[in-house]
């Protein structure tokens, strides 16, 4: 394998993390206020086929009209799969805050309910060609050695991605906004105590993440996984559930993860190649095992006894390393202790 | 008024479910009450479709009937799925590599091994998610859904590789299994006396233990408050475990149901969504045997029905699941009328600041 | 500020927390509202606080109504209160927690805002480590960080709930040090909330006192205690009388006990408990009490040192099969050293390694799974080997920690006795649960779930549920919560066990409980635990100092 592939794979590493890292720092803003929206796997499914359909519909629409091109009738495709992610995820929300009902149960219904919505609503467009984002090298910087072509020589929507991460966050770490999102999820009674519109931030929040996961299901259908079939990414929302917490709710660390799960795919891609005699399905594990490993990292109790035996100077950084706690008004929802 | 309004209550979520679902089948260009004439003439149309709605209803409320068990518990077994097609395996095993080379066996030596096989397979894979959990911090649901995965991935490799059919073509399926290995059914359906023996026994004696037994009582002490039952005495962790385990042994059983009674042979799709149909199911009925065992009939029908649903309308299968998963979720948000109409002079501040 | 509540009112239901409260404050003076644990003094605060709103009556400030919105309405107006568990944000930093809600503002100057804290600090005697998780502070520096937060933000009403419970004596003279300036040299309106008669009479200027609700009196300080006894109670307060019923046998030994946990270790322990005695434990919260308690009961693991009880150690019962997961680790060992071998032998490919090298990791992994659920099947936790050799342990939180909220009584007293059989005869559990209801004067029906129970019944719903006879009873603050009465009725109990030879070694907060009730007591502080004192040898004020980490 020489340099040129090897900066080829790292390249489609980046690439095809890139929707996983939306859909995990989205969701990392909702768990953050408190609410744990395991609909994602559905919404994604959902998000894909509707951005996909969407951008198709606005492309017909649109050239009567005289507009020509891709990119706009894909920002519709997009800004529909936004406004889908964000309805799931409020009515989650809606629906454990109003009515009180259990999250995990909603979300697990709706994860069902979408997904077979978006194979029924789908059905009408499987496997038929459609618009995606168009390619767009950043012109200097794309020319750098290594990180150039692996970081520069993507389109729009993965530069948008990477963006979308730095502000959520500058935003929370940075900012005094971002400081009542925190605080919200940490303790919402205190923040009640200080005016903090708990309520109203719960909502825009999980509104925000869930429209970041809208967009990061349509990423899929619009640019890394063109098009729409039955159960088209069937399973990366769990993964990003998954790697929120390994994230330990912070949106660098998530991407990490992220980056972690992409590197996993393209590994057995290339270990499928270099070894064709191993039966395919058996790198279609690596995935999941993948996930099983990294929740045991963060949640063991052999670990949490490895932090606690350690030396006092290093324990509260490798404690905070390691971050084993949620946020505190998520905890009453996954936690049992 | 108010107290009418109550006991109608119950069914206003079902009436919007359905009114939604009709709207949705009317967008798409249908005609409503052919779809659903479809859907009843699908599950009961023929005495063949009657028994076939039975058959499909045996697994789903083996399935169920052991999350009655873990849902008492506290536990999200969202693996039963994994679990079932673990069982599948397990009984495919004893079919392939028992019955297959000994033909002389008879059935009634096979059959109940392939049972214990399959009891044992889904009880094991049930008992791994658990121990991930107890022992790793890891998660039920994710536990679950990357042994459902993984346990899908599994047939598959057997599927294509060690148990391929030796006629080669596309590997979707294994060969057909010995008749000595396969259960028998009624006339030209599918349905199994013996599986439905097996469901109502299966019933019975998880009815009867929650609610009666000591055991059945520690499940709900942990399922109330895990830390609690811990300190009034429950072992917590053994518990646990075996409360998966009955789960996954249940699971395992539905699974050989399907294979050996339902189809003929281990396929890629030999799940088929029992296992999340049945946490839908239990999620509605709550803890009630009788309420659960009536659901599971209903959405057998539905799943069922939707086949003749497609053929007569062109509209795609998931209507059912699109059903279903609407009847659950309106029914979650908006079957409790206290909730509903909650006023809000009844809550403390920092309540309603979280609305 | 000028402060009025006139005729307040605050039902919820048919119950009236406040029943028509009229009270006036004036700027520069300390009030001091007593009365007994119910009596409507934190429903009053909360009021006035802007936490909730009240079902009829007003509030004035400098004359004019005020209606508050929420307690940063309140805030805003000059209306602070500082709650007895300060409404903070622990696992942040402190400068983060005074700086949250600040402002609305986009950046955060929280340099400005570090120097601004300290020097604020300063004016009140308060050094405040800026940087430092608000979940490593005590009670005391939480308390004060959040004063200063207050004070910064414009409080010129300051309300006081409860402050002084669990902080130690220097900070508490710090506190009142803090608030007499307050009140003198800047014509602040302080109120004190408690139900401590010496706290009032050391700080307040003036005295209300409130009683089911209503307002029964109020008197300029100094007020002789009779007197605000009267008011509280209505009537003499009966002292119990304490006879000891420690005898020579010795139940429970500690021998260099020590345990560990992520945020404290108690090492080192060494005592023992004799039949019929009493220990007391005193100290700040989290200083120690509970690891020792929670490291006799076997729900911590002890890091070094045995606990003995009657001359036994507390062990858990240790699965016969716990070799069987090292039997998979020596399984997948010695398939990879075999496949190793046969590797470097050339006798199989790399992929037929990897792929033996699998199968190997399945084989050994099926053992470690069977193994566990052996395990499981055929072990028993530490604490429930102490909970059969008869040691009891009761914890704080009556509902989350203890009794199972959704159970009934009758579900609850056939869990206590599911051990001994497979079937749950519920007409047995059911009689016998109604035979207890009775001996233990719980107001509830053997069908009552106890989340349904008042806080005082459920205690004794614990205590009625528990095996007699008992060796060793561990309680964590066994009258939190309750009024006189019951924290009396609770003791008696205790009483006619210890008459049976059970040793009981309680947490307490209360130092008044402690003196009463304890043969001996021991304070905690920091995770030190001090010499053993006899109650008789022993006062109020110098357990007081003991806590607060001064000299014994």
């Amino acid at each position: 394998m020489n340099d040129a592939q090897i900066v080829l794979i790292l390249a489609s590493i980046v690439a095809q993390s890139a929707p996983l890292m939306l859909a995990v720092t989205g969701e990392t803003i909702t768990e953050r206020v408190g609410v744990i929206n395991l609909s994602l796997d559905g919404t994604m499914l959902l998000t894909a086929m509707a951005g996909f359909v969407a951008a198709l519909q606005a492309r017909k629409w649109l050239e009567p009209m005289g507009i020509e091109g891709n990119t706009l009738p894909v920002l519709i495709g997009f800004l529909v799969a936004a406004l889908i992610g964000a309805l799931a995820a409020l009515l989650v929300a809606w629906g454990s805050a109003r009515l009180k009902q259990d999250q995990v149960a909603i979300g697990f219904v709706l994860t069902l309910l979408l997904a077979d919505l978006a194979n029924f609503l789908g059905q009408t467009f499987t496997r038929v060609p459609g618009p995606s984002v168009k390619h767009l090298p950043i012109p200097v910087l794309r020319d750098l050695p290594l990180i150039g072509p692996v970081f520069f020589d993507h389109d729009l929507m993965i530069y948008g991605i990477f963006l979308t991460v730095g502000l959520t966050w500058w935003w929370m770490y940075h900012t005094q906004p971002g400081l009542q999102l925190r605080g919200v999820g940490e303790r919402p009674e205190s923040a009640f105590g200080r005016g903090v519109p708990i309520s109203l931030l719960r909502y825009l929040y999980t509104g925000i993440g869930g429209a970041m996961v809208g967009v990061a299901g349509a990423a899929y259908s619009l640019n890394i996984k063109l098009g729409w079939s039955d159960n088209h990414i069937l399973g990366i929302g769990w993964i990003a559930l998954a790697v929120v917490i390994f994230g330990g709710w912070h949106p660098l660390r998530g991407v990490l993860g992220a980056f972690l799960y992409g590197a996993t795919k393209a590994a057995a891609t290339v270990l499928q190649q270099t070894f064709p005699e191993i039966p395919v399905v058996l790198f279609n594990t690596f995935q999941w095992l993948l996930m099983l490993g990294v929740l045991l990292l963060v949640g063991s109790k052999a670990i949490k006894q490895l932090v606690e035996t350690a030396p006092p100077a290093i324990q509260r950084p490798l404690a905070a390393a390691l971050r084993i706690a949620p946020p505190r008004s998520l905890g009453r929802v996954i936690g049992d202790d | 008024m108010e107290n009418a309004l109550k006991r109608i209550w119950p069914a206003v979520p079902v009436i919007l479910a359905l009114f939604s679902t009709t709207l949705l089948i009317m967008a798409f260009g249908s005609n409503p009450i052919l779809t659903y004439g479809a859907f009843i003439e699908g599950a009961f149309g023929t005495e063949d479709s009657v028994l076939n709605t039975l058959a499909f209803w045996i697994p789903l409320l083996l399935c169920a009937t052991g999350l009655l068990v873990t849902f008492t518990a506290g536990l999200w077994n969202i693996g039963v799925e994994g679990q079932l097609v673990m069982g599948a395996i397990g009984a495919s095993w004893v079919a392939i590599a028992v019955a297959g080379p000994n033909p002389s066996i008879p059935a009634w030596i096979i059959i109940p091994l392939e049972i214990l096989a399959a009891m044992a397979a889904g009880a094991l894979w049930a008992a791994l998610c658990a121990v991930l959990k107890t022992r790793g911090g890891i998660h039920e649901i994710f536990g679950g859904v990357a042994l459902n995965n993984l346990a899908v991935i599994f047939t598959n490799y057997l599927i294509s590789n060690p148990w391929q059919p030796p006629r080669g073509g596309s590997f979707t399926k294994t060969e057909r299994f010995l008749d000595t290995a396969l259960i028998p059914v009624v006339g030209t359906s599918r349905f199994s006396v013996l599986s439905l023996v097996l469901v109502i026994v299966a019933l019975v004696l998880i009815g009867l233990a929650l609610r009666g037994s000591s055991w059945g009582l520690r499940l709900k002490a942990m399922g109330k408050n895990l830390k609690a039952a811990f300190i009034q005495g429950v072992p917590s962790e053994r518990e646990a475990i075996t409360g998966m385990m009955v789960a996954g042994a249940l699971a395992g059983l539905a699974g050989a149901v399907r294979v050996l009674s339902w189809y003929d042979s281990l396929r890629q799709s030999i799940g088929g969504g029992i296992g999340f149909l049945a946490v839908l199911i239990v999620l509605l009925a709550g803890t009630q045997p009788i309420l659960t065992a009536f659901i599971a009939l209903v959405f057998s029908a539905l799943l069922n029905g939707g086949t003749t649903v497609q053929l007569r309308t062109q509209l795609h299968s998931a209507l059912s699941g699109v059903i279903q998963g609407a009847l659950v979720l309106f029914v979650l948000l908006f079957g409790d009328y206290n909730q509903v109409f909650r006023k809000k002079s009844e809550t403390t501040p920092v309540e309603t600041a979280h609305e | 500020m000028h402060v009025e509540l006139r005729d307040i009112h605050k039902h919820f239901g048919p119950l009236r927390a406040n029943d028509g409260i009229s009270l006036t404050f004036e700027p520069g003076h300390i009030y001091g509202i007593l009365g007994e644990n119910g009596a409507g003094k934190s429903t009053l605060m909360k009021i006035l606080s802007g936490y909730q709103a009240p079902t009829s009556g007003q509030i004035l400030l400098n004359q004019q109504p005020a209606n508050f919105a929420s307690p940063s309405d309140a805030l805003r107006r000059g209306v602070g209160m500082l709650y007895q568990d300060p409404l903070d944000f622990p696992p942040m930093r402190v400068i983060e927690n005074y700086q949250l809600a600040y402002d609305n503002k986009i950046m955060l100057p929280l340099r400005q805002r570090e120097e601004d804290l300290i020097a604020f600090g300063k004016r009140f005697g308060f050094t405040l480590d800026t940087r430092a998780y608000v979940d490593t502070m005590t009670m005391g520096e939480r308390q004060q960080m959040e004063l200063l937060r207050l004070l910064a933000l414009g409080a010129e009403l300051l309300i006081l709930d409860e402050p002084t419970t669990g902080i130690s004596a220097e900070q508490k003279t710090a506190l009142f040090d803090a608030m007499r300036r307050l009140a003198q040299e800047e014509q602040k309106t302080i109120i004190l909330v408690s139900h401590k008669l010496e706290e009032v009479q050391e700080l307040c200027d003036e005295v209300s006192v409130l009683r089911k609700g209503k307002w029964v009196g109020s008197h300029p300080i100094p007020c002789p205690t009779a007197e605000m006894v009267r008011l509280m109670f209505g009537e003499e307060l009966p002292r119990a009388e304490r006879v000891s019923c420690r005898v020579e046998k010795t139940v429970l030994k500690l021998d260099k006990m020590a345990v560990h946990t992520y945020h404290l270790n108690i090492d080192n322990i060494s005592l023992d408990i004799h039949e019929g005695e009493v220990l007391g434990l005193a100290g700040l919260e989290g200083s120690g009490q509970q690891l020792l308690i929670k490291g006799c009961a076997g729900l911590l693991p002890l890091y070094r040192g045995r606990v003995m009880l009657d001359d036994s150690p507390v062990e858990g019962q240790r699965s016969p099969f716990f070799w069987l997961p090292g039997l998979s680790g020596i399984v997948f060992s010695g398939g990879f050293a075999a496949m190793i071998v046969r590797l470097l032998l050339g006798q199989i490919t790399g992929i037929a390694a990897a792929g033996e090298l699998t199968l190997a990791a399945l084989l050994a992994g099926a053992i470690w799974l069977v193994g566990t659920i052996i395990i499981s099947w055929t072990s028993q936790s530490t604490y429930h080997a102490f909970q059969q050799r008869g040691g009891a342990y009761v914890p704080a939180e009556r509902l989350e920690e203890a009794l199972i909220p959704g159970l009934s009584l009758t579900e609850h007293m056939a869990l206590a006795t599911s051990g001994k059989s497979m079937l749950v005869n519920w007409k047995d559990a059911q009689d016998e649960i109604a035979r207890r209801i009775q001996q233990f004067n719980i107001k509830g029906q053997p069908q009552t779930l106890v989340d349904k129970l008042s806080g005082g019944n459920q205690q004794r719903a614990m205590l009625a549920l528990m095996k007699s006879p008992l060796r060793l009873l561990l309680l964590e603050h066994p009258t939190r919560g309750l009024d006189v009465t019951s924290a009396n009725w609770m003791w008696e109990l205790f009483q006619e066990r210890l008459k049976e030879g059970t040793a009981i070694i309680f947490v307490s907060a209360d130092l008044d409980e402690l003196l009463e009730r304890s043969d001996r007591i021991a304070v905690f502080s920091g995770g030190v635990m001090s010499r053993m004192v006899n109650t008789t040898d022993t006062t109020v004020d110098e357990l007081g100092h003991m806590i607060g980490g001064g000299e014994s």
